[in-house]
This record gives structure tokens, sequence and C-alpha cells, in this order.
């Protein structure tokens, strides 16, 4: 019984916190994204109403909400492949018997996932810049006309891809790389009494073993990447032509810009939906792959 | 082709192909320093130069005498420090207790703390935002440290680790009669120090590199951490390519001089959650 009291004073402190300041907000931003909250509200807390679903109903019928949606969603179907694809690779090299310099190379390669991600957008900004940026200076080099990498609409999100793949792939690299080397050599050794070659060892050794760890390192990535925010607002603030406003962009414009909090909340929680139900429909698929 | 030549091939792609990596991804950081060392305007031609023709502090002294970058160094550092500090004592008290302590709905509420993790913070935010604002924490200091008092992923962390420790060392001690608290301070402590560092650099380098929420939080000039500011300067002067890179250089040189020196426990932390069940 005693002990019971002691274990309270270690957990509630934490919980209070939790509860207080992240679970109880949650839950208030459902309740919130069914009212009319607005800069009126903000000022007088008369002034709010119970609207139901308008604000969802309002959103379904804003063209730059559908616009942020498909941006994001263009963000995470090229970025996400991209970025583990790169993560996967040097994983790959890292862990080749023949590598020297191995934590030489795993620092470098890691280095742009610690730093902040608003100083790298600024220089990725003068690294884009059409007119004296190195990149259209290499391009040139390779007779490749300038290109106006955040000026022109269907160059912009890919240059945020860019930045982001860049900035992120040393964080799964790094937990590929523990999972490659957790790999028992004797599986490998099996294979080889069994005269597999290099590629069927990778098939067969290699990709089931390292499953459950790509369906982990999918469904953090897509999450994270469902969340661009401070990419875009530092590197095109959304533009040009709204080509680079995400569902957070957006959200943060409608509430902390323009003060509509209830369709801010209602866009947060849609945001929610949509990661909840990629991460669910992946759980389903990982456990069809278990034979 | 004889083996041995064909291992040696192997190593000089592979080896290659990692330099040409590892130089393409630490490009723009040096290429960030170089510039930041540039007198201004030279970087604003074509093609940019790589390296200063003569080197100066000329960008750094405006940041600090113009911008005011000096204050919010100093925002970012001491709040830095009181996030990381006042968390660490939360969560490392909570997750040695959901790993060691019994009480009721331990478990339980355990499960819902992981479950709680899928939810994007963001969603949140609005109503923290109104909730801080009623206690007077908007544009405050505050308004930083008490949400980032505890976290899920902190209280998992600890726990995880927590569980190693035998259960008869604490069992001893308390047949010895010494308290809770003590028993805490002068074993779980020390046993978890290795934990707690790891857990230390994570949130600090987290907490330094936090944008979103400080940007809605803190409208005082005066109050704006180091991401928040730069993110200012560099909508106001987008031309001022060799200003702006010295503001990144200060912005992003202490994070990466904490990762490389603690490097060890920041990659332990990555994987320690993951792969192992």
């Amino acid at each position: 019984m005693k002990s019971a009291g002691a274990a309270w004073c270690f957990v509630a402190p934490a919980l209070v916190v939790i509860g207080l300041f992240f679970v109880g907000p949650v839950m208030a931003a459902l309740a919130l994204s069914l009212t009319d909250f607005d800069i009126y509200a903000l000022a007088d807390h008369r002034n709010l109403r119970l609207v139901g679903l308008h604000n969802y109903a309002q959103l379904l019928q804003t063209p730059l909400f559908w616009q942020a949606l498909g941006n994001t969603l263009y963000f995470v179907v090229v970025g996400v492949p991209l970025s583990i694809g790169v993560s996967f690779g040097t994983a790959l090299f890292l862990h080749s018997r023949v590598v020297r310099f191995q934590g030489a190379f795993r620092t470098a390669l890691f280095a742009p996932v610690v730093t902040t991600l608003v100083a790298v957008a600024v220089i990725w900004r003068y690294l884009f810049n059409p007119h004296y940026g190195l990149l259209n200076y290499g391009l040139g080099r390779l007779g490749i006309p300038p290109v106006d990498w955040l000026g022109d609409p269907s160059w912009a999100m890919p240059a945020i891809i860019v930045l982001a793949v860049w900035k992120n792939f040393g964080y799964n690299m790094v937990i590929f790389l523990v999972g490659l080397q957790s790999i028992p050599e004797p599986l490998y050794e099996a294979a080889r009494i069994d005269g597999a070659s290099v590629w069927r060892q990778f098939r067969h050794v290699t990709l089931p073993t390292l499953a459950p760890i790509v369906t982990m390192v999918n469904i953090l990535t897509i999450a994270g990447y469902f969340q661009l925010f401070a990419e875009p607002y530092v590197m095109t603030q959304g533009g040009p032509l709204q080509s680079t406003v995400s569902v957070l962009y957006f959200m943060y414009e409608e509430g902390f810009k323009w003060w509509n909090l209830g369709t801010a909340s209602a866009v947060a929680f849609l945001l929610f939906l949509l990661i909840f139900g990629v991460t669910a429909v992946q759980l389903r698929l990982s456990r069809w792959d278990v034979p | 082709m004889g083996r041995p030549v064909r291992r040696r091939l192997a190593a000089a792609f592979v080896n290659g192909a990692l330099l040409a990596m590892a130089a393409l991804t630490v490009f723009p950081l040096v290429w960030m320093l170089s510039v930041s060392l540039m007198s201004p305007g030279e970087a604003s031609t074509f093609p940019p130069p790589l390296l200063p023709g003569q080197a100066t502090l000329a960008n750094y002294r405006e940041l600090f005498t113009q911008a005011g970058m000096g204050r919010y160094l100093v925002n970012s550092v001491a709040l830095t420090t009181a996030v990381t500090l006042s968390s660490l004592l939360f969560n490392v008290a909570a997750g040695y207790a959901f790993a060691k302590l019994r009480f009721a709905g331990r478990d339980r509420i355990f499960k819902l703390l992981l479950g709680a993790l899928v939810i994007p913070p963001q969603v949140a935010m609005v109503p923290l935002f109104l909730l801080l604002r009623h206690l007077g924490l908007v544009n405050t200091y505050g308004g930083i440290i008490v949400p980032a008092l505890a976290s899920i992923f902190g209280i998992f962390v600890v726990r995880q680790y927590a569980l190693s420790i035998p259960d008869d060392v604490l069992e001893a001690a308390r047949i010895d009669g010494a308290s809770e608290f003590r028993i805490f301070r002068s074993i779980v402590v020390p046993v978890l120090r290795p934990i707690i560092v790891t857990l230390a650099v994570f949130t600090s380098l987290g907490a330094w590199n936090d944008f979103m929420w400080p940007l809605i939080v803190l409208n005082d000039m005066e109050l704006y951490t180091l991401p928040v500011a730069l993110a200012s300067l560099s909508r106001e002067h987008v031309q001022d390519n060799e200003l702006m890179m010295a503001g990144a250089v200060l912005t992003t040189l202490p994070v990466l001089l904490v990762f490389l020196a603690m490097q060890r426990y920041y990659i332990r932390g990555l994987t320690l959650g993951s792969v192992k069940e």
C-alpha cells in the first residue's frame, strides 16, 4: 500500500502534464472543430456557437484545402519512397564488408538529421536561387538551362522534396543499418551452403528479416512527411501559386493568421484521421506479409 | 577475373560511392560556413564563389549588433536548458515507475499512452494555445516550457531501459529500510545514467530545433528563439545571402557540435525503441 502511494508520486506529475497539455487538448480539438470559434469568440466566449459538421462541410468545398491536401499527398507519395530508398541503399553500402571508415561515413551522412530545419531551408533556398544558385550553375555546366526552382509552380514541390530527402535520409539509414547488423551470420552461411547467389541471399534472408523494420520505418516516415510545414514556410511561403501550401501550413494560416480556430481544429483532425487511416492500412498489409 | 581483383574493384566502388554521397551530404553545411565568411554581396555573383576572397566576421558582427541575435541565442539556450532539465525529472521518474513499481491500472495507462503516440502533436495545438492563453502563458517562456515538461516518448524510452533493473536489488534496499525516494536517487538514477544522457541529448536537440510551436506561442520579438528569429529574418533579408548564412551557422552549429560530441548516445536513442522488441 505504502509503495503504491510512492509510485503515484513518481508518475502523477508526468501524467498530469500529458493529460492537461496533450490528451485534453486533443479531445478539445474535436469539440472545437464543431464550433464557429473565430476572432470574435476569442474576444468574448459568448460569441461561440455549435455548428455541427459545418466546418468540415465548408472545408470540403474550399479549393485551397483540396490543393493543400493534394500538395501534401504529392510530398508524401514522392518524398517517402525516395527518402526510404536512399536510406536503404546507403545502409546497404555502409553494411558492406569492404567499407572502410564506416563510422566517419555514418556521421557525415547522418549530420543533416540533427540540423535545424529552418537553417537548412535557408541554405537550400540559396542553393536553389535562379540567378546565382549553385544548383543552376552545376546544371549549366552540364548544358541544362537554368530552372526557377522555387518560383515555378511545377518545380517548387520537387525542390522541397530534395531538401527533405537530404535532411531526413540519415535517420532511417541508421535504423536500417542496425537492422542489417542484427541479422545473424549463420543465416547467410546456410544460404551459401545451399548455393544461393548474393541476390537470392538478399531476397530470401535480408529482406524477410528486415520486414518488420521496413514496416515501422514506412509508418513513421509517412506520418512525419504528412506534417510538412517549416520547409514551405521558410522557402516559398506556400507559393508560387499556392503550389507548396501543405495541410499544416493551411491550418497555421487559418488558425493563427485569420484566427478561424474552429476551422483550424477541423483541419488538424482531418490530418490526424488521414495519418491514422494510412497507418492502419499499413499494419494490415504487413500482417498479410507474414506467411 | 581473379577473386582478389574483383574484391578490390568492389571495395573501390563501394567506398567511392560512399565518399561521393558523404561529400554531397556535407557540402551544403560546409558551404554555409564558407558563405557566412564572405563580405556582403560577394555571394550574389555568378558563378557563386566557393570560398571567400577574404574571410570576414562582418556578418556575425551585424547579426549581433543590428539583428539582435545575441538575445535570441540567450532565449534558445535558456529554453532548451529549462525544457531538458525539467522534462528529464518528470520522464525519468515516470518511466521508472511504469517499469518497476506497482500501482493500480499501471499497464492499462501505459498502453493508452503508447496508443496516444500516433496522434500528431499539431492536433493539440489550437486548444493548447487557448488553454495557455487562459493561463496567461502565451507570449512567455512558460508557454514553451510547461507543455514540454513530460513526453510520452521520454517515458517510454526510460521504461524500456529500466525494465532491466533487477527486482532483488530494489527489494534488498527496501528491506534495509530505504524510502522509495532514496532508492530512486541512490540506486535507480545511477543505473539509468546512460539512458538519461541519451534522453537529454534527444530532448535538447528537439527543443532547440523546434519551430512551429514557438512560432505560434511567442509573438514578442524579445522572446524569439533562434529558428523563429531566423525564419522572420529570412523573410525580410531575402537578398542578403551572406548574412543569412551566418544566421544559419549560428542556429545550427551548436546542435551539430552537441551531436558530434554525444553521437554514441544519440544513435542509441534512435534504435532503442525500434529494433529491440
